[in-house]
């Protein structure tokens, strides 16, 4: 039996913050953290020189790392960390914040997800993007994530009788919810036929199976619950987080992630079911990912998925509400912020402050995260599931 | 099955000749041990020599092991097609142009997963042809990628749209064979016609000499004999002024070949003569040729795709019975790979052929086993056609790499002392 792992009872997340998101900008990384630090700093009123940690995801930032950045922005943390885990550092960066506040290594942890995007530097990235990527997947058609995903999702629908309309229909609720999401990319409603007539990108995956990069950013702070109690700031507590890297890599093609293997220990450190869950923001980079997110956090079996979405409506207001802002797919991809959407949008529905998207009832929701394709598939999963405060 | 390629139509002289973007080129240094195999046509991946694991993409310990001691093995390639897609959108230029284009992953059966370019003749996963053959080959960027074959391919599986991408078939392309009065140069011409070649020019230096079997290949409709001496600046660019727009593939196997050393000629003047033809004539003839064939490496789907160079397996160590024609052959493999490199951002192949001794009259103290200039042809349109580009044909060629590779050292002094 494994250590039981110390709780993250007592800390606090609050102040989610978006930096709206633009398809393309000039400027830099660096100025997207800048406005996220800003916004953090308005909206909780906590004075920059308080923010002691600093914990930073960024794709576009180099040569620089959340070093440069201290000296860019005038911050003097006493700790800081910079994760490089993509789509899932949103829930890496608040498990590595919430343990420094809870050590007293820091007591005000800045949590920022933030990248630019040029009108070139997506086909650069992807080129870059790891050695294994350069060395074995970029050399064959250059699709990017699109042609690894449409492995994974073709071996899927064979393997379990997922339709594309299953996909669809996630990518089509998701929709519903980003209208009632001011920062969402995307501002029309999308209809199961637009969907199933949308342009092949890489058989099976079509244009609405796809994320739009684009620059932005989101971010949070993490401190403990005393601490945003004295300050009136509206937070939210961890029940439990859970992270995993390179999961079952004796499996051929991805039909499973990480989630898998930690989910009792993430429902156990919450003491609930998966039934007890009020929302999920699940990482959505194709819809597929979602589906398997469904599986292997428990919420259905392995393979049905497809029966899953069938029998729910995946709408904020609907039986099962998922990616309530609307998701990448239909927010935006901003790079690494992509990995903070689901953290920024699951505080904002248990403080009260998602608008016309509000979860009713919302008491408990759980973020996942799934970052780095490095060659044929996502490494890092994690989740937390967050409540109300007491 | 593959649609058989059919004649191109003539070009629109009015249409602008498309200038080539290279696929991916930049690969880490451990992953270059894929191409130094595929280099040569075999299909290598890393194996441990601790636990055995083979694993894909190359890495700098054994994923299961951690052991350093990784070898490269050459696989079968069999696998299963786990899955597979057609790509209608690229971020590269090159496959932009090229679209739609098909990838498969293929879990093979010695271990590791791969994504593969996928050839015409396999179908999607799930259609029922699950088994799949690997292979490696470079790409027009000349670093090796895995491609997933038929098992059983068909008659015309070679004219399949990606593959073509991959190789430099002679089949209705224009050939430039810079000399054919010898034995060798005339079984190239045939071995070219016999391959489906549009037009085989074929070199002559001196053309007032009527030697025997140009008569024969010239009899051939795809044949034209072309004034060309390579010891001449003026000779060699007035034919590329002529046909250099036109020639889609250079075979170069014009060569002076005496015997002896240094010891056993008094001056210079056949060393000299040796490095006129052998170093000095392909020098003369890249200048001339290369910028033509560079300008014309996506030009369709017979476009400018390789130059062949016929070396020697003495330019990888001093023979010193043939002591300077082996210099000079050295002279022109060190060449070769520059004109390798400054051909490498147009896509053109460079073709290295690195034969034992020839059955030729310069080789006639030599003892057997020698090279049919017959067999040498076919290893010359082989090269073309599997897309390799260091080829050592024939038992003695073979034998004088291995010792080569395992110890130069020691190859040199077994040399010096006779061969043996």
């Amino acid at each position: 039996m494994p250590r039981q792992r110390l709780s993250y009872e007592g800390v606090a997340v609050a102040v989610p913050v978006t930096v709206p998101y633009v398809r393309y900008s000039t400027r830099t990384a660096h100025w997207f953290i800048g406005q996220a630090v800003e916004a953090l700093v308005k909206a909780s009123g906590v004075a920059k020189e308080q923010i002691d940690g600093l914990c930073l995801s960024s794709f576009s930032l180099a040569p620089d790392t959340a070093v440069g950045v201290t000296q860019h922005l005038g911050l003097s943390p006493r700790w800081l960390d910079h994760v490089p885990t993509g789509g899932a550092s949103g829930v890496m960066c608040l498990r590595r914040a919430a343990r420094a506040v809870q050590a007293g290594d820091a007591d005000i942890v800045a949590c920022v997800g933030a990248d630019t995007n040029h009108v070139d530097s997506f086909r650069q990235t992807l080129g870059s993007f790891s050695n294994f990527a350069r060395d074995a997947s970029y050399p064959y058609g250059s699709g990017g994530p699109n042609s690894i995903f449409a492995f994974i999702t073709s071996n899927y629908m064979r393997t379990y009788g997922a339709t594309r309309e299953d996909f669809g229909r996630i990518a089509v609720d998701q929709r519903t919810n980003a209208l009632g999401n001011p920062h969402a990319m995307f501002k029309k409603p999308l209809t199961m036929a637009e969907y199933m007539a949308a342009r092949p990108i890489s058989d099976p995956i079509h244009l609405f199976d796809c994320v739009m990069p684009c620059a932005g950013a989101e971010a949070f702070l993490v401190m403990s619950e005393e601490r945003a109690r004295d300050l009136g700031l509206a937070h939210v507590v961890i029940r439990g987080a859970i992270e995993r890297h390179n999961a079952f890599a004796d499996d051929p093609v991805m039909v499973r992630g990480g989630w898998l293997v930690d989910r009792d220990d993430l429902y156990s450190q919450a003491g609930v079911a998966p039934a007890a869950l009020d929302f999920v923001q699940t990482y959505d980079d194709y819809p597929v990912i979602a589906m398997m997110q469904f599986e292997d956090l428990g919420f259905c079996e392995k393979g049905e998925g497809p029966a899953f979405v069938r029998a729910n409506t995946l709408t904020f207001d609907g039986s099962f509400p998922n990616n309530t802002s609307g998701g990448q797919l239909s927010a935006g991809q901003a790079g690494a912020a992509g990995g903070f959407l689901g953290m920024v949008e699951a505080v904002r529905q248990l403080t009260d402050t998602a608008g016309p998207r509000t979860v009713p009832n919302a008491q408990l929701g759980l973020v996942a995260g799934f970052g780095m394709v490095t060659y044929d598939r996502c490494l890092c999963t994690g989740a937390v599931i967050l409540g109300r405060s007491e | 099955m593959t649609m058989p390629l059919m004649r191109p139509k003539r070009k629109n002289p009015m249409l602008r000749t498309r200038q080539m973007n290279l696929p991916p080129w930049a690969r880490g240094r451990v992953a270059l041990g894929i191409t130094a195999a595929a280099a040569e046509g075999r299909f290598e991946l890393q194996t441990c020599e601790d636990c055995g694991t083979v694993q894909y993409p190359p890495r700098e310990a054994c994923c299961k092991c951690l052991s350093p001691q990784l070898h490269w093995r050459e696989q079968s390639g069999e696998g299963q097609l786990l899955s597979s897609t057609t790509l209608h959108h690229s971020n590269d230029l090159f496959f932009r142009e090229r679209l739609p284009w098909r990838l498969g992953l293929v879990h093979l059966d010695s271990g590791p997963t791969l994504m593969v370019h996928l050839h015409g003749e396999v179908g999607d996963a799930g259609d029922g042809q699950g088994r799949v053959r690997v292979g490696a080959r470079l790409d027009r960027a000349g670093q090796a990628v895995l491609i997933g074959f038929p098992n059983q391919g068909s008659a015309h599986m070679a004219d399949d749209k990606m593959l073509r991408e991959m190789t430099s078939d002679p089949k209705f392309r224009k050939v430039l064979v810079t000399d054919g009065k010898t034995e060798l140069g005339q079984a190239i011409v045939r071995a070219l016609v016999k391959a489906g070649a549009d037009i085989v020019w074929v070199g002559h230096a001196e053309p007032w000499k009527k030697l025997g079997g140009l008569d024969d290949i010239t009899a051939l409709p795809q044949v034209t004999l072309v004034p060309l001496d390579l010891t001449n600046g003026r000779s060699v660019s007035e034919l590329a002024g002529e046909i250099g727009g036109k020639v889609d593939i250079v075979i170069n196997n014009a060569e002076v070949h005496r015997s002896f050393g240094i010891g056993a000629r008094r001056g210079t003047d056949v060393a000299k003569a040796e490095m006129d033809i052998n170093y000095f004539g392909l020098l003369r003839l890249a200048q001339e040729f290369g910028p033509a064939l560079k300008g014309r490496s996506a030009d369709g789907a017979t476009g400018a795709t390789a130059w062949v160079n016929l070396l020697s397996i003495y330019a990888l160590s001093n023979f010193p019975p043939h002591g300077t024609f082996s210099a000079s052959k050295a002279a022109a493999h060190s060449l070769a790979q520059c004109l390798r490199a400054e051909m490498r951002p147009a896509g053109i192949r460079v073709i290295n052929i690195f034969p034992g001794p020839i059955d030729d009259e310069w080789n006639q103290h030599t003892p057997p086993p020698k090279l049919a200039p017959g067999t040498l042809a076919n290893a010359i349109v082989k090269a073309l056609r599997d897309g390799v580009e260091d080829v050592y044909p024939g038992d003695v060629a073979q034998e004088w790499l291995e010792r080569w590779r395992d110890n130069p050292k020691v190859l040199e002094r077994e040399l010096a002392a006779g061969g043996a």
